[in-house]
């Protein structure tokens, strides 16, 4: 396998996503070439980390305003041509907001399917094929797909949470690649507002705490829960029940059709665990659940559940915790 | 004297039939997929992109000339069809494929962009981001690379510019948000946040029956619909051992400590 990862980065620093992109690529056996896009400040600020990736064979940088930010309308120009140029057999990629936009445009160009979000892989170099799993239904099942030797190029992104994060080793040797000029670029950057905040973002925090209906009210939801995060350093999550009440802003939904997390502790404040809430956390490593009702279906996944009025545990936890 | 005539933007909206996202998933004994004799119902980023489009010719009366559903399934997917038209859209397009075939999102974008060439003319495609079943969330951003049009993905908020030629998009981010101009036409696929769907009425409802649905079949199109990666299995995904108990908060903490979440 010749396989080409879309490297990642904010702030001079290598996403964690595409640490675990980088353990998956390796994985396949074969050679990884790295490619790293942005204008020219930003990628001289994080080559040379790149360079030191383990895993990598080669690094290519090409640089030019038209990627900063990467566009799926600039990049899949690029990346078409790298991959003419060369023997690629794999395309991967963390499955990030950025690169889940970029590689199914690029892959459609291809003419490939493409397979998201893999906690899984593994190649067989007699039959060319690559053999995937993947989580369907919000992770309720779980694929396993086998791209064969027809498809030439198996483009695939990579769930962070389900590969170690690669870690540094020797610099490799870094190639300067002409970008591709794109005329008449049809879509424009007006700017980007990261959400600034002291805890950390709900997709990637090893640590967060969610509330759900039994929160009543919104004031008392951030009352309640948000000393208990910021005793923890964790996240704020909701459950659907509680962002449809309008407790809780959208953006912290936790389920089928919020977001799916996987942290090391997970704590369920008044969630009484419907079938879609479930979908959203029920990988996480170690799940506490507080709940006044003794037969919520949260306590049938709990490793810790105790079966208390939320208003009067959840302050008591939090005084204990800060000593 | 308006120096072009007043133009009028067309809005053609991808949807799909599946599982209804409360019923309980179970893998089938064969381990070839999931039990699919459940009640299915519109994926809920499609019903928030079918809102999208109504809520787009609320705003902008009659410049938005038409709203086009659209899917791709089996026979019973008409049903789906019927509900998006009670929301309000006006005709829909119905692709019929046989129940055991499972189309893969570069099937079904080529069959969409076979069906925008078949129209002409389409002004905007606004479809889910991912659809609650595969959870592949590619076909929005493939058929903007078969058609070379402009993307914007996981919309939150969507501004048609006065002159109908662009659209103002919010867009979420890892971490934030993301504001971008995209030049019509282009691909919209839609986020959470972006509206929350109504409810059709009974009335509308009852109008929705009278509506025209085109059948087409993936012949018609010359598209091949077979898919190209193999499903080897699908399996139940690994049992978490729960119910663990604690009687009260020092117990709790003590669980925290042995799993070395707080310190000792």
């Amino acid at each position: 396998p010749n396989s080409l990862l879309l490297i990642e980065y904010r702030g001079g620093e290598i996403d964690s996503g595409t640490l675990s992109a980088l353990t998956a690529a390796t994985s396949l056996g074969g050679q990884v070439t790295g490619l790293i896009v942005g204008n020219s400040e930003e990628v001289d600020g994080v080559v040379e980390k790149a360079s030191k990736l383990k895993g990598l064979n080669k690094l290519l940088r090409v640089s030019s305003p038209i990627y900063s930010p990467p566009l799926p309308e600039t990049v899949t120009p690029l990346m078409e041509k790298i991959l003419s140029s060369s023997q690629f057999t794999h395309v991967v990629s963390a499955h990030s907001s950025s690169a889940k936009s970029i590689l199914p445009r690029l892959a459609a160009k291809l003419d490939v399917p493409a397979v998201s979000d893999v906690t899984g892989v593994e190649h067989d170099q007699s039959s060319s094929s690559t053999t995937f799993t993947r989580p369907i239904y919000a992770g309720n099942a779980i694929a396993t797909v086998r791209a064969p030797e027809s498809i030439p190029v198996k483009v695939f992104t990579v769930r962070a949470t389900a590969f170690d994060a690669a870690t540094d080793g020797e610099a490799v040797e870094v190639e300067t690649v002409e970008p591709v000029e794109v005329s008449d670029i049809p879509v424009e950057h007006l700017g980007t507002s990261l959400t600034k905040s002291d805890r950390p973002e709900l997709g990637s925090a090893t640590r967060v705490v969610s509330g759900g209906r039994a929160l009543k009210n919104a004031e008392t939801f951030n009352k309640v829960l948000n000393p208990l995060a910021d005793a923890l350093g964790a996240a704020v999550g909701a459950s659907r029940a509680a962002v449809d009440a309008g407790y809780a802003d959208n953006s912290l939904q936790v389920g089928q059709t919020g977001k799916v997390v996987a942290p090391e502790l997970y704590m369920a404040i008044g969630i009484s665990g419907a079938i879609q809430h479930l979908a959203g956390m029920k990988d996480s490593k170690l799940i506490v659940a507080i709940n006044k009702d003794p037969d919520a279906p949260i306590f049938q996944v709990a490793d810790v559940g105790l079966v208390a009025d939320l208003f009067d545990a959840v302050p008591e936890l939090v005084e204990k915790l800060k000593k | 004297m308006r120096p072009s005539p007043i133009s009028q933007l067309r809005l053609l909206v991808p949807i799909k039939r599946c599982i209804d996202y409360a019923v309980k998933i179970r893998v089938n004994g064969s381990q070839t997929g999931v039990d699919t004799n459940v009640k299915h119902s519109m994926n809920p980023f499609d019903e928030i992109a079918v809102e999208e489009a109504i809520r787009l010719r609320e705003r902008l009366k009659d410049q938005v000339k038409s709203i086009k559903v659209v899917t791709i399934g089996p026979a019973k997917a008409v049903e789906t069809l019927r509900t998006a038209l009670a929301m309000g859209a006006d005709s829909a397009i119905h692709v019929e494929v046989p129940e055991t075939l499972v189309p893969e999102p570069i099937g079904v974008a080529k069959t969409l962009r076979a069906i925008i060439e078949q129209e002409g003319g389409v002004d905007m495609v606004i479809m889910g981001k991912q659809a609650i079943d595969d959870d592949a969330g590619q076909t929005g951003q493939m058929l903007a690379g078969l058609l070379s049009w402009p993307q914007a993905t996981f919309a939150s908020k969507i501004d048609v510019q006065a002159d109908l030629k662009s659209i103002e998009v919010t867009r979420e981010i890892d971490g934030g948000l993301e504001n971008m101009k995209c030049r019509l036409p282009a691909i919209i696929t839609t986020d959470l946040r972006l509206n929350e769907p109504r409810y059709a009425s009974l009335p509308n409802i009852m109008k929705a029956k009278k509506k025209p649905i085109q059948k087409l079949t993936p012949a018609d199109l010359k598209i091949d619909l077979a898919p190209r990666l193999e499903t080897l299995k699908v399996t139940e995904p690994p049992k978490r051992q729960g119910g663990g108990r604690v009687d009260n908060v020092v117990e709790l903490i003590e669980k925290l400590r042995v799993a070395g979440i707080v310190a000792s």
